[in-house]
């Protein structure tokens, strides 16, 4: 049988990149916002609802929002196993605040809102031919003092 | 003080909360019979239907407003439906109010119902690979409790808030609707009981998370000058509807967003976060304030969400909801009471009723009719909630 091979779970949300992946946003060429992700109708900035938007690749780093595990089955159409853990990151430069998994291979025990976090790229599912990817989230203490402070919006 | 944009109140009803596995049409033709006998009307004097819908029902559901006028059989009222999620009944009566206030008519029913499917909402079936209410599932398996969890985790992290003042939340509504008979549960909890339930998104476990019900609420309203001339000399009067929607950027990620919006390039950040902005907008059309509640019904999806809405509501200051819970203050007794009728605790949440069950309520306590869980005196209510995609609600009432 040969091996799966590695296909994003949806297209165009995130570089492939195995190192150093990314999220694939759009900019505002007007406004200078950010837009994540790009292939749904997300919201645009109300003083220039018709500018052009450039594709642009967003932080890979953040800091922790906030997070949950999740101790039962979620319904169709997920796939995930429980327990499983979601994280809302935000992410400096852009002052977007971004959900995704925490990476298959972390410690929810460790997770602190406030901790610099990390993209990477993990499993979703598999089927016979393709090993679905997802984007996810992980710890990165090293980076804590390249990063700026957590921006403290209410809940 | 009476504004010429009040509307009057003159019946409500529901048919009770629990999972009876009945057709919501059934339901709602229960709660419009209630409301129309509670107003001392019949069927053939309503000139507008307003019907909440739900999108989980089928085609049916999505003609709320049409299908509840041929159950309770036609008579040729004019219809409308909303759909606003959560919001939806708030949406269904803000509709009817603009009938009224236009002139195009004078006694509106605003009806919802809904039969729940057991188990976490979820998105309809189909692979959907470019709708984020179906894609936060398929790639994140972010239920709705995984949300309520993200926000209940900000409150422990920003202001100290403990599992322990979630379940009080709980406690306190299982008290509230102890003798409801519109409540699906009528049970006291003690703080162990939802300490020793299972978690299901931490800090969230089972008893702090609204369950979702079968149910049907009506009411009717009608122009003040109308319930005057039918004997209505001083009914509950709706005095503020606000359904807005959010102003850019948004900060907090909401259902069933994948992001926030970006703050970048816009300077600084809204004055009021989103609901806030929801309950001033309702404040600012009834003129009146917080100060001036007798009671109010919030959107306990969770027990932590009944604490963020204190402070949306403006009952107190950001961080200040666990005191203000302890303190007894929105406790039947208390300064103002929160969520008299249970709440979402004792009913569980069948959506497109939902929004407008609280208004009946409100109107219940406005009467003195609520029975064991009157509040007393009660004057001023309000009634408020966010639905799914941006939709606010919110409902003033006063006599």
């Amino acid at each position: 049988m040969t091996a799966r091979s590695r296909v994003p779970a949806i297209e165009g949300w995130f570089t492939l990149d195995e190192a150093e992946p990314k999220l694939i946003g759009t900019r505002g060429v007007d406004s200078g916002s950010y837009f994540w992700p790009p292939s749904l109708a997300v919201s645009a900035n109300p003083n220039a609802p018709f500018e052009a938007r450039e594709p642009v690749e967003l932080s890979r780093t953040g800091r922790l929002w906030s997070y949950t595990t999740n101790h039962y089955a979620p319904p169709e159409p997920s796939v995930q196993t429980a327990p499983y853990t979601v994280c809302a990151v935000e992410l400096e430069a852009e002052q977007i605040v971004v959900l995704g998994p925490l990476a298959t291979e972390a410690d929810p025990a460790q997770l602190r809102i406030g901790m610099p976090m990390e993209l990477v790229l993990g499993p979703l599912y598999s089927d016979d031919e393709h090993e679905y990817v997802i984007y996810q989230w992980v710890p990165a203490p090293s980076i804590d003092g390249r990063i700026g402070p957590a921006s403290g919006v209410e809940a | 003080m009476s504004g010429d944009r009040d509307l009057a109140v003159i019946g409500v009803g529901m048919h009770p909360w629990g999972k009876w596995g009945r057709n919501f049409v059934e339901y709602g033709v229960v709660a419009a019979r209630a409301a129309l006998d509670d107003a001392g009307i019949t069927w053939p004097d309503v000139d507008f239907v307003a019907g909440g819908e739900t999108v989980r029902n089928g085609y049916p559901g999505y003609v709320a407003g049409a299908t509840f006028a041929q159950a309770l059989g036609w008579q040729g009222a004019r219809v409308a439906s909303s759909y606003a999620a959560c919001a939806s009944g708030a949406t269904a009566l803000q509709s009817a109010r603009a009938q009224i206030l236009a002139g195009l008519c004078d006694v509106a029913l605003v009806i919802g119902a809904d039969t729940t499917p057991k188990g976490f909402l979820a998105p309809n079936k189909g692979e959907r690979g470019d709708d984020p209410d179906w894609l936060r599932f398929r790639l994140l398996g972010a239920t709705n409790p995984t949300y309520f969890a993200l926000y209940a985790r900000r409150r422990v992290e920003l202001y100290g808030a403990t599992r322990d003042d979630f379940a009080q939340v709980k406690v306190k509504n299982s008290l509230h609707g102890l003798e409801n008979p519109n409540a699906r549960y009528r049970k006291a909890t003690a703080v162990a009981d939802v300490l020793t339930s299972p978690l299901v998104a931490d800090p969230l476990s089972l008893l702090d998370i609204c369950a979702t019900s079968d149910g049907a609420a009506a009411m009717i309203v009608t122009s003040m000058e109308w319930a005057r001339a039918h004997g209505h000399a001083d009914p509950v009067r709706i005095r503020g509807v606000s359904t807005v929607t959010p102003t850019y950027p948004n900060p907090v990620i909401e259902m069933p967003n994948f992001a926030t919006d970006s703050a970048a390039g816009i300077g600084a950040l809204p004055t009021h976060g989103f609901k806030s902005s929801i309950a001033r907008a309702a404040y600012e059309e009834a003129g009146i304030g917080p100060e001036d509640l007798s009671c109010a019904e919030v959107y306990d999806l969770s027990t932590a969400l009944e604490l963020d809405w204190y402070e949306h509501i403006g009952l107190c200051e950001p961080g200040d909801a666990e005191g203000l819970l302890r303190s007894g203050a929105t406790t039947l007794g208390g300064r103002v009471p929160v969520n008299p009728s249970g709440g979402l605790a004792c009913f569980g949440e069948a959506v497109p009723a939902q929004a407008i069950a609280q208004v009946c309520e409100l109107a219940w306590q406005l009467r003195g009719q609520a029975g064991a869980r009157q509040v007393e005196g009660a004057q001023v209510g309000l009634s408020i909630n966010q639905g799914l995609f941006g939709h606010g609600s919110c409902v003033i009432v006063s006599r």
